[in-house]
C-alpha cells in the first residue's frame, strides 16, 4: 500500500545533473559537479571513491540530508515521480525512513548511547504505525530476528555500547529494512568491521535486499566488496562520475584511467611478489581548485593538453545501448586499445601461476635477528565509577604464550582480526608496553622488557611506525625537527646540525619527498606524505628490526600501493627486517616470506608464506580467506562463515581459543584440551586437535 | 551500588581528615599572637597566660589538634575567641543554614535560566539570539560580583522598592519575607554562574548536535524538535551536572563580596571576619564544613552522572 506503484522500467531514483557545495574557510566550495546517477528497481549500486571524492555526501545529497554547512546548488533528484530537491521539510520527513533509508558507517555513533535500542526501534516502529508502545517493541523483536540476532528479547534491553559493531550494525539494517523502503543508502557499513563480520553482514545485506525487492546504493572505498555485493558501480573521483559501468564488465575491462589505476594498484593484482604495484602517482585536487580541465589530468598517464584545457562530458561507449558503460574521457578509445593490445601480448608469455612464490620457499634465511620466547600479556581493568553497580575489576589476557623468530631482511606478516592482540604484541617489542613474561632477543642480546632499561643501541635497533601517521606526528613539529631528532638522540657519533640537515635531506630522498618537504608541518601534508615521514623517521636511526603496525591501512589504495612499493624498496637498499602487522591477509601475502595468524593472543598457525597460504591451513586462516572479498569475478570460494564474533579477551574459551566458533569443531576435545602444536618438514606449525592430513582433507571442498 | 556508596563515603572522610590537619597547620601559620590579638596589644602576660590557657594554645601543637578534631566529631566545637566566648557550633550552624538557603534558591534561578538560554542559543547557532545570549553571558561572567549587585539593588531594590535591599535573616519570618530578603542576593549570585552554565550548555549542545546520532534519528523521519527533546537534551545536559556541583562549592564559601553588598549573613563572610581576627576555632569549623559541602555535592554529582549515563552504569 505504501507509496505509489511503479512501472518496472522507471528507475527508482534519477539524479540528474547534480552540483553540491559545503560552505568551508568561509566560503562555498564545490563538492559534487555534473553527478548523474540512475538506479533502477531491485539493483544494488555501487558508488566507489577514495576518502575526499565526496561519495558519503552524494549518498546524503541523493536523500538531501545534508548538514547545515551543505547545499544542493542545481540539479535535481527524481524519486517517486517527485523531485526531492523541490520538497519541503515536511514532505522529506515523510520520505525519510519510509521509502528512503539510510545505514551510516560507523553504528555506534549513530546510535544514541544513552538510550536502549529497544526504545530506538520502537521510535521508528510508532512512526510507521504501530499503535502502543509495547507493539512497536514487538515488532522491533521481530525485526531484529530477521536479521539473525540471537536472543532479541533481551538485545532490545541493551545500550548501543554493550553490543559489537556487528551486532550494531544489524541493528541498523534491520531498522532500514523495517519500512520496506524503496531504497536504501548504505554508506561504509561494513568499514569499520572485522574482515569476518563483514563477510556475514554481506550475505544477509545481499540477502534481505533481495528478499524484499528494495534498490540499494551501496558506498565504499573497498573494491572487493563492492565486486562482491554489487550490479553495478559508479565511480568517482574529486567529486565528479569517472566512469559507470556493469561489475563485471567494470573489472574485467576498466576504461577510465583512474578506475584501471585503482584496481591495478590492489596488492592481489600482481602476480609474484617480485613485482612492483602500480601506482597512481601524484594526489586528489583539493576542494577549493575549481578546476576547467579534466579532474583527473593531472594524475592521468594519457593526458594531453585537451585534457588540461576542457573538461571531458560524461559518455556512454555505446549510444546505442541504455544503462550500459559510461566514462568521462577524452582518451578512452586509445586507452581501449592499448588495453587489448597489452592483454593480447600478456596472454602468450604469461609464466604459469605460482612461479614467483616458489623462490622464496628455497631461499635459506641466514640468521635470526630476533626471536621472542613466550611473550605474555594482560591487562588488569579497573570498573571506575561501573564499580558503583558492582562491576569487578576484570583481566584482560592479550597476548598469551607468542613465539616468533625474525630472520636478517626478512619480513614477517602478522595477521589477525581486532582484539587478536596484535597491536598489544607490537608495543611490548618495542617496550611500549611491558610485557609480564617471556624473552626477547636482538642479534642474541637480551632486551630488557621495560623501556628505560633499554640502551640506545637498541632502541636504534628496533623502531616501530604506527597506523595513523596522522597521531604519530607532533603536529608542532617540522618534518625536519621529527626525523632530525632521531638522528641527533640515536646517532652513536655526534653530528653537527649541518650533518644532521644533510642526513635528513638524504632520508627524505629515499622515501621520495624533497628537500622542500623539511619546513613543513604535519597539517600541511597529505596521508600518505605523513606515513612516509614516519617511515623516514623509523629508518633515520638505521635499524634492523621495524615493527610496522597497520602502516597502510588508513590510506586510500592508491596511496596503500606507494607506501607498499616504498617499505619494499627501503628493504632491499637497507637490509632491514619488518614485522608488519595487518588485517589484510592480500598485503600480508604481498609482502610477507613469513606469516603468523594470531587469534586472541595466540599464535595460531605460522609458517613460511606459501605453507601458511595453501592448504593445510587452521580453520580460523582458512575463514579469514575465505571471508577476503574478492575482485576477481572468476574466483568464487566456498563461503565459510563464522559463528558470532570473535570473543573478547576478558572471557576468552578455555581450550582452544577458536572452538567457539570453529567450523571444523570436534567436541569435547576442543573445549577443553590445549590444541597440540602440529609441525610439518618445512617449519610450518598448525594449532589444532584435527592433523595436518585431516585439515587438508577438510579443506578440499573449500580450496581445491 | 551500596557498598560502592559505603565507600565513597568512606574516602569522603578521609577527605575531610586530610583537609582538617591541613586546616589546623594553615592555621597555625597565620601571623600574629592570638592572645594578643584578642585581649589586645597591652594585655597583661598574666592575661595571656590565662587565656592561653583556657584555650589550650599552651600545649603541643599535635595534642592541640587532637583535641580540636575529637572535639568536632563529638559536637564539641569549642568557643568562639570573640567577647563573651560564645559556643561555635550554634553560629557556624546558623550561618551554615543560611549560606545554604541562598545557595540552593541561586541554583534554582541559574540552572533552569541558563540551561534554556544555553539551548535556545545553540539551537539558532550563529543567529542574532546566538550572539546576543553570548555576548550577554560573557560580559556578566566577566563583570565582578559587586558591579552586579550594586545594579540589581539600585533597580530592584530602591526604584521598585518591592526586594529589601539589605537582607537580615531571622527565625520566624513570613514565607513572602524569607523571598523578599533571598532574592537580590541570589540573583546576583545566578548572573555570575549562570552565565557560565550558559556558555557551557551552548557549547556541549552544539557538539551533541554534530553527532551521527542526531541524523540517524531524523532520517527515520522523526521532527526535529522530537529529536533535540528525546535524543540530544539528555547527552547535552550531562556536564552541566559537574558544573553544577562545583558551582554549589563555591556558592557555600565563596560568596564574600555578594554577602557583605548585600549585608548577608553567610558563611564567606564569617569566614574572612574569623580570618581577620584569627578566629581559630570559627575558621576550622567553616573551613570543615566548606569542604563537606563540596564534596558531598562531587558525589552527587557523580551518582547522579553516572546513573544517567549508561556507558559509565554498565561499563
Amino acid at each position: 500500500m505504501r507509496g505509489s506503484p511503479v512501472s518496472i522500467s522507471a528507475p527508482v531514483l534519477h539524479a540528474r545533473n547534480l552540483s553540491v557545495e559545503y560552505f568551508v574557510e568561509q566560503q562555498w566550495q564545490n563538492v559534487l559537479r555534473d553527478v548523474e546517477m540512475c538506479i533502477e528497481p531491485r539493483e544494488i549500486h555501487g558508488l566507489v571513491g577514495e576518502s575526499g571524492s565526496g561519495k558519503s555526501t552524494l549518498g546524503l545529497a541523493l536523500m538531501r540530508a545534508l548538514s547545515s554547512n551543505g547545499r544542493i546548488v542545481s540539479g535535481s533528484i527524481v524519486f517517486e515521480d517527485r523531485d526531492i530537491t523541490q520538497l519541503s521539510t515536511s514532505e522529506l520527513a515523510s520520505i525519510w525512513g519510509r521509502r528512503i533509508s539510510f545505514v551510516p558507517q560507523n553504528p555506534m555513533e549513530a546510535l544514541n548511547p544513552s538510550l536502549t535500542i529497544g526504545r530506538q526501534m520502537s521510535e521508528l516502529a510508532l512512526i510507521l504505525g504501530a499503535e502502543t508502545a509495547r507493539a512497536a517493541l514487538e515488532q522491533s523483536i521481530s525485526l531484529l530476528e530477521t536479521v539473525q540476532i540471537p536472543d532479541p528479547g533481551r538485545i532490545v534491553s541493551r545500550y548501543p555500547h554493550q553490543l559489537s559493531g556487528g551486532m550494531l550494525q544489524r541493528v541498523m539494517i534491520a531498522m532500514a529494512l523495517s519500512s520496506r523502503p524503496a531504497i536504501i543508502i548504505l554508506d561504509e557499513p561494513t568499514t569499520a568491521l572485522d574482515l569476518t563480520t563483514q563477510a556475514t553482514i554481506l550475505d544477509l545485506l545481499r540477502e534481505l535486499i533481495q528478499r524484499e525487492g528494495t534498490a540499494a546504493l551501496y558506498i565504499s572505498h573497498d573494491l572487493g566488496t563492492v565486486a562482491e555485493l554489487c550490479d553495478s558501480i559508479t565511480v568517482l573521483y574529486a567529486g565528479e562520475i569517472m566512469e559507470f559501468s556493469a561489475v563485471a564488465k567494470l573489472f574485467a575491462q576498466p576504461v577510465h584511467p583512474y578506475t584501471r589505476g585503482l584496481i591495478a594498484c590492489l596488492p592481489n593484482a600482481v602476480r609474484g611478489r617480485d613485482s612492483r604495484l602500480q601506482t597512481i602517482g601524484g594526489i586528489a585536487p583539493s576542494l577549493s581548485e575549481r578546476l576547467e580541465a579534466c579532474v583527473f589530468s593531472e594524475r592521468c598517464p594519457y593526458a594531453t593538453d585537451t585534457c588540461r584545457k576542457e573538461k571531458p562530458p560524461l559518455i556512454p561507449l555505446d549510444p546505442s545501448e541504455s544503462g550500459g558503460t559510461l566514462v568521462r574521457c577524452w582518451h578512452w578509445e586509445r586507452i581501449l586499445d592499448h588495453h587489448e593490445a597489452e592483454a593480447a601480448g600478456r596472454s602468450s608469455s604469461s609464466p604459469p601461476l605460482g612461479n614467483g612464490k616458489e623462490k622464496y620457499a628455497l631461499k635459506e634465511w641466514e640468521s635470526t635477528l630476533f626471536s621472542a620466547r613466550n611473550i605474555r600479556k594482560s591487562f588488569i581493568e579497573n570498573p571506575g565509577l561501573a564499580g558503583l553497580w558492582g562491576k569487578k575489576k576484570q583481566v584482560l589476557h592479550a597476548v598469551e604464550q607468542v613465539n616468533i623468530d625474525i630472520a636478517a631482511g626478512q619480513t614477517v606478516g602478522l595477521v589477525g582480526e581486532s582484539g587478536s592482540g596484535k597491536t598489544t604484541f607490537a608495543r611490548t617489542i618495542v617496550a611500549l608496553n611491558e610485557a609480564d613474561e617471556g624473552s626477547m632477543c636482538l642479534r642474541g642480546f637480551e632486551l630488557s622488557s621495560s623501556l628505560s632499561a633499554r640502551k640506545h643501541e637498541i632502541l636504534r635497533g628496533i623502531r616501530m611506525v604506527f597506523q595513523n601517521p596522522g597521531d604519530a606526528l607532533n603536529p608542532y613539529h617540522t618534518v625536519g625537527f621529527a626525523i632530525g631528532r632521531t638522528f641527533k638522540k640515536l646517532n652513536p657519533k655526534a653530528l653537527s646540525q649541518s650533518q644532521i640537515r644533510q642526513e635528513v635531506f638524504e632520508i627524505l630522498n629515499q622515501v621520495g619527498l624533497g628537500p622542500d618537504y623539511y619546513h613543513r608541518f604535519p597539517n600541511q601534508l597529505s596521508g600518505g606524505e605523513k606515513q612516509r615521514v614516519a617511515i623516514a623517521r623509523a629508518f633515520a636511526a638505521a635499524p634492523s628490526l621495524i615493527v610496522a603496525d597497520e602502516p597502510t591501512s588508513s590510506l586510500n589504495v592508491s596511496v596503500q600501493a606507494v607506501i607498499l612499493n616504498l617499505l619494499k624498496d627501503l628493504r632491499s637498499q637497507q637490509n632491514v627486517s619488518y614485522l608488519f602487522i595487518s588485517h589484510d591477509l592480500e598485503v600480508i601475502e604481498y609482502l610477507s616470506e613469513y606469516i603468523a595468524v594470531m587469534y586472541l593472543g595466540e599464535i595460531v598457525e605460522q609458517g613460511i608464506t606459501q605453507d601458511v597460504m595453501a592448504p593445510p591451513y587452521h580453520p580460523y586462516t582458512e575463514a579469514l580467506l575465505a571471508a577476503a572479498p574478492s575482485t576477481d569475478p572468476t574466483l568464487r570460494r566456498k563461503r565459510i562463515r563464522l559463528k558470532g564474533e570473535i570473543p573478547s579477551p576478558r572471557e576468552k574459551p578455555r581450550g582452544c581459543p577458536f572452538h567457539t566458533r570453529c567450523q571444523h569443531f570436534i567436541g569435547k576435545i576442543c573445549e577443553e584440551t590445549v590444541p597440540p602444536l602440529r609441525k610439518s618438514g618445512t617449519g610450518h606449525q598448525i594449532r589444532c586437535h584435527h592433523d595436518l592430513d585431516t585439515l587438508i582433507e577438510l579443506q578440499k571442498e573449500s580450496f581445491p | 551500588m551500596i557498598s560502592y556508596i559505603i565507600r565513597r563515603l568512606a574516602l569522603m572522610a578521609l577527605s575531610l581528615l586530610i583537609t582538617s590537619i591541613l586546616i589546623f597547620s594553615l592555621t597555625q601559620l597565620l601571623p600574629g599572637d592570638v592572645a594578643k590579638l584578642v585581649l589586645g596589644r597591652d594585655a597583661s602576660p598574666t592575661a595571656v597566660q590565662n587565656f592561653n590557657e583556657q584555650f589550650g594554645l599552651d600545649k603541643p601543637v599535635i595534642e592541640q589538634y587532637g583535641r580540636w578534631i575529637t572535639g568536632f566529631i563529638t559536637a564539641d566545637w569549642g568557643i568562639s575567641y570573640t567577647a563573651g566566648s560564645p559556643p561555635v557550633r550554634p553560629l557556624v550552624l546558623t550561618r551554615m543554614a543560611n549560606s545554604l538557603l541562598l545557595a540552593l534558591a541561586t541554583l534554582l534561578i541559574a540552572i533552569p535560566f541558563s540551561i534554556i538560554m544555553g539551548v535556545v542559543s545553540a539551537l539558532k547557532e550563529g543567529s542574532w539570539v546566538d550572539h546576543s545570549i553570548s555576548i550577554v553571558s560573557l560580559s556578566i561572567v566577566g563583570l565582578p560580583e559587586f558591579v552586579t549587585g550594586i545594579v540589581l539593588i539600585n533597580f530592584l531594590a530602591l526604584k521598585l522598592d518591592f526586594f529589601n535591599a539589605t537582607s537580615m535573616v531571622t527565625p520566624g519570618q513570613s514565607i513572602l519575607e524569607w523571598v523578599q530578603v533571598l532574592v537580590l542576593p541570589a540573583l546576583t549570585a545566578s548572573l555570575v554562574i549562570g552565565g557560565y552554565i550558559t556558555r557551557m550548555t551552548r557549547a556541549s549542545m552544539l557538539m551533541e548536535l554534530k553527532k551521527p546520532y542526531v541524523r540517524t534519528a531524523l532520517l527515520k523521519g522523526m521532527v526535529w524538535t522530537r529529536v533535540v527533546y528525546t535524543h540530544v537534551l539528555r547527552n547535552a545536559l550531562l556536564p552541566t551536572i559537574t558544573i553544577t556541583a562545583i558551582s554549589f562549592g563555591w556558592l557555600m564559601g565563596g560568596l564574600v563580596v555578594i554577602e557583605n553588598v548585600f549585608n548577608y549573613p553567610g558563611m564567606g563572610s564569617l569566614l574572612v571576619t574569623a580570618v581577620n581576627f584569627k578566629n581559630i576555632p570559627v575558621l576550622q569549623s567553616i573551613s570543615m564544613i566548606i569542604v563537606f559541602f563540596f564534596s558531598l555535592a562531587n558525589l552527587i554529582a557523580d551518582l547522579l552522572y553516572a546513573y544517567l549515563d549508561p556507558r559509565i552504569r554498565l561499563g
